[in-house]
């Protein structure tokens, strides 16, 4: 009998973890499927490097140059806020703040985490956009500024909690060695415990640039949405993210348009397949270590 | 003439309300090697720790009494702990050199000082590794992990971290308990041979260990300072019963 539910018990398992794999060769299968005939048309370089996003028109352009580089702003802003933010926070919850006050900051952090995107967005849109507006004397608060502090705020908990991990793993020893040689807190803290924790806290900052420049709501709401080259911070830009899910719904099944999203996704894919990647092997180097 | 290097008056010490060390009084001589006996829970390591103030780390520490080293009261409102610590260095139980290289384990008490030049920062980085006899051991790999080296030889690396201050005391915590009899061998061989240049205090559960290597002995048991003598007296001639008994593993 017992050796009966094993197997059934190995079997779904088996079939469960199975299913996944396939689902995800699915959706890469699809993308590539739908996406790469484009550049039977676009050479690649021509799409990667051209200004002109102009699928739509009688001679429709597709270059994505200004998309990427929306996507690369946004998400280099959310970055710029994020780091200083989480690092800080996971700082002061493991190193300074009493155990009492870390029971409640972390869950606290982390409940950032559970606020869904469109919420995010609504909140960009409807306040914060408005306020930097009036403030700055802006033309639009739609703009890489703002959609970088909302986006910011959501990788946040991401970086915060993780490196709160890896800097809390860190062995009491080396603090005590550290202090022991007549070292402060601080510099315990910045020449040994953060030495020490660095693989986690790359990992959290490589696990944030995923979360961000894959980031759909916020950008499409935020952001402004106009592909064009910014020249400052406070001009609106159109992430690859937001112009597929903007511009799906105006395509036709399999015309040049439909295909040229898909090869939008492909990119997105690559950039963030190959941040996972990095992350996986940032991990395995600390865990065989 | 031996010259007092570390005197305590009155020392007691709480963590929140356990009474840990009671009205110790000990005196701890220069340049010599003082062990510190006791069974487990005695209080032994927490009174070495007192010496470099470890125990401020722990919130709830209590401390009434003086510690000084020759005159000056180390809790006093006015004493810089750090400076303090590079004055009294302290090796552990387990070894813990840094994540980093062999190299800058043993800078690092130099480095963040701030104040040596990049050249003397490098001799006294060779002069202290000389010192824990590890140099011949790692001379060519200076710039590899600390975690290349084996348990004693990291062990000794931390010792040279420690010598690196140019401590006037070195206290040690149970040093050799996490290594083989021949990591510890050596160890205690370096201890003898250290004490011409810095003040050794070291904890220790293992009584034959005390008994080879230390000048004098301190037997500690249930918080208080039961005995305190040179070595070749307390061990074969104690003054009190419970020494007596611990001595001959009546209990521990």
């Amino acid at each position: 009998m017992i050796s009966y539910k094993d197997k059934l018990f190995k079997g779904i398992t088996y079939v469960a973890s199975l299913f996944v794999i396939v689902f995800l060769f699915g959706i890469i299968y699809s993308i590539f499927r739908e996406g790469l005939p484009l550049f039977n048309v676009v050479s690649i370089k021509e799409f990667l490097t051209s200004t002109e996003w102009y699928p739509t028109h009688a001679e429709p352009e597709f270059g994505i140059y200004t998309l990427l580089l929306g996507s690369f702003y946004v998400t280099l802003g959310a970055l710029l806020i994020a780091i200083p933010l989480g690092l800080g926070s996971a700082i002061f919850i493991s190193e300074v703040a009493s155990p009492k006050l870390r029971e409640i900051a972390k869950p606290v952090i982390e409940l950032l985490a559970s606020i869904p995107s469109v919420v995010y967005g609504l909140f960009g849109m409807a306040f914060l956009a408005p306020l930097l507006r009036e403030w700055l004397d802006l033309q639009t608060g739609l703009n890489i500024f703002s959609s970088s502090i909302i986006l910011g705020m959501m990788v946040v908990p991401i970086i915060a909690s993780m490196s709160e991990d890896a800097i809390s793993t860190v062995p009491k020893s080396l603090r005590e060695a550290s202090f022991a040689l007549g070292a402060t807190k601080w510099e315990t803290i910045t020449r040994v415990v953060l030495p020490a924790a660095k693989s986690g806290i790359i990992g959290s900052v490589l696990l944030g640039f995923g979360r961000a420049i894959g980031e759909t709501m916020v950008v499409l709401m935020v952001s402004g949405g106009s592909a064009q080259i910014p020249k400052s911070i406070f001009d609106s830009v159109r992430p690859m993210t937001s112009t597929i899910a903007a511009e799906m719904g105006e395509t036709v099944i399999g015309d040049l348009h439909y295909q040229s999203l898909f090869a939008i996704s492909i990119v997105l894919f690559i950039i963030t397949f190959i941040t996972n990647l990095i992350t996986e092997l940032v991990f395995l180097k600390r865990s065989s270590r | 003439m031996v010259k007092e290097q570390i005197k305590t008056e009155n020392l007691n010490l709480w963590f929140g309300s356990n009474h840990v060390l009671k009205d110790v009084n000990l005196t701890i001589y220069e340049k010599k090697i003082t062990a510190m006996i006791g069974p487990s829970g005695c209080g032994k390591s927490t009174l070495l720790r007192c010496f470099n103030r470890m125990n401020d780390l722990i919130d709830s520490t209590k401390i009434k009494g003086q510690v000084l080293l020759h005159d000056e009261d180390i809790y006093a409102p006015s004493a810089q702990v750090t400076q303090i610590r590079t004055r009294i260095g302290m090796v552990f139980q387990k070894p813990n050199p840094f994540p980093k290289s062999i190299y800058n384990n043993v800078a690092y008490g130099l480095a963040i000082q701030g104040k040596h030049s990049k050249h003397e920062i490098s001799q006294r980085v060779e002069q202290s590794l000389k010192d824990a006899w590890l140099w011949d051991e790692v001379k060519d790999r200076l710039h590899e992990s600390a975690f290349s080296l084996s348990g004693g030889q990291q062990q000794r690396l931390c010792i040279a971290r420690a010598l690196a201050n140019n401590p006037e005391v070195l206290l040690l915590d149970e040093p050799t308990s996490a290594l083989d009899p021949q990591s510890t061998a050596k160890i205690e061989e370096l201890c003898v041979n250290l004490k011409n240049q810095v003040t050794i205090l070291i904890v220790t559960h293992n009584i034959a260990q005390a008994g080879r290597i230390s000048d004098y002995t301190a037997f500690m048991y249930l918080g208080e300072l039961v005995e305190f003598g040179p070595s070749d007296q307390l061990f074969t001639v104690p003054k009190d019963s419970r020494t007596e008994a611990y001595l001959t593993g009546a209990f521990g």
